[in-house]
């Protein structure tokens, strides 16, 4: 009894919730001790902490990771929890738009010029 | 002893209710089968499988104090007063004490629990190296009691697309078996987002089972060698 529903692999799923866990167990520590290490007072110094630009695309890689592996994870409970199909998939949605949308608009402002 | 005992009906259209009862049991030495069927002696009505009474069949898996146990192999005087016996959760109670086990078949046959092997008959059995035997233990022992996956909370969701721990740990054992020639039609068969993924570690399975067995270790073995096979 497959499913025929739902993507085609667990496998790969599963592998990118792992993969991701451990690139945010060795992204985060950096970036906390970074930030912890020198926090600003001000904008100028807020500015200046995110002027180098492999920070930035730490950061940025960071989130991205973080928001494939919160993806696994939402789709996993909607799995279990919510049945209809429709309903379902407008979760998915919502889900993939709230998370691309973070990643996104994260980016906007990491790399922003004002 | 006190014991609380659920029973429902059918026939009567009334509601499941749990039922107390006084039993004048010694528990020295006394299992809590035994009891039950003291129970029923008194009272005919209440419906129970039991067959071999010494934890090889597995009929008589039932709800005991919160945990799925065995009633033949569970000691009266280790059990908590009032003991609360109920039918195994998750699965459709026919009568009393007495569960329909379809849906737990049902995903077991869908592992194929057989050995698949085209290949000529020897003329004597097909032989295993000691080492491709032991690979068996630990999974053939299983006497498909059900404990295990009706204590998974993966499958209380999922009864018709979740294997379960018992189905699970089957499958491993004709993966793992030297002489089926079917391991990757098997693994196939378990590459989906639900079949074998549903599983969460929550790791219930390996507290209930009476026999001992490990089936999340199976299940994360057939994960590896799903993994395996794809990176
Ligand atoms: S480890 Fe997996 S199969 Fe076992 S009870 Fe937990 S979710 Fe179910
Ligand atoms: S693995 Fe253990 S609990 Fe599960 S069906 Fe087999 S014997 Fe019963
Ligand atoms: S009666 Fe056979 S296992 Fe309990």
């Amino acid at each position: 009894m497959k499913s025929t529903t739902g993507s085609h692999t667990g496998t790969g799923t599963w592998l990118a919730q792992r993969a991701t866990a451990a690139a945010l167990a060795l992204a985060l520590p950096i970036l906390i001790v970074y930030f912890l290490a020198a926090l600003p007072a001000d904008f100028a110094g807020w500015r200046a902490l995110f002027s180098p630009p492999w920070l930035r695309v730490l950061m940025l890689l960071a989130a991205a990771a973080l928001a494939l592996h919160a993806w696994v994870g939402m789709r996993d409970i909607l799995m279990d929890y919510v049945r209809p199909t429709g309903l379902r998939l407008a979760f998915y949605l919502a889900v993939i738009t709230i998370l691309a949308g973070s990643v996104v608009y994260l980016a906007a402002v990491l790399w922003s010029t004002t | 002893m006190k014991f609380r005992l659920y029973r429902y009906n059918p026939e009567t259209g009334a509601k499941p209710f749990m039922q107390d009862v006084e039993l004048d049991i010694e528990p020295a030495g006394k299992m809590l089968l035994d009891a039950l069927l003291a129970i029923k002696a008194q009272d005919e009505t209440l419906s129970l499988r039991r067959s071999c009474r010494e934890g090889v069949c597995g009929s008589d898996a039932v709800n005991v104090n919160g945990q799925n146990r065995l009633a033949c192999i569970t000691p009266l005087s280790e059990l908590k007063q009032p003991v609360e016996v109920r039918p195994l959760p998750g699965l459709p109670v026919i009568r009393d004490l007495v569960v329909d086990m379809e849906p737990f078949y049902r995903q077991y046959r869908s592992i194929k629990p057989w050995l698949v092997n085209d290949a000529p008959e020897p003329e004597v059995e097909r032989l295993q190296s000691p080492e491709d035997r032991a690979l068996l233990d630990g999974a053939y022992e299983c006497i498909l009691c059900a404990c295990c996956t009706t204590a998974c909370p993966s499958f209380w969701w999922n009864p018709d697309t979740f294997v379960g721990p018992a189905g699970l740990l089957q499958a491993y054992r004709f993966i793992a078996d030297s002489r089926d020639e079917a391991t990757a039609a098997r693994l196939d068969n378990l590459e989906d987002p639900y079949r074998l993924y549903r599983c969460r570690g929550i790791m219930n399975c390996v507290d209930v089972c009476p026999k001992g067995l490990n089936p999340t270790a199976a299940i994360g073995r057939i994960r590896s060698l799903l993994v395996k096979r794809r990176v």
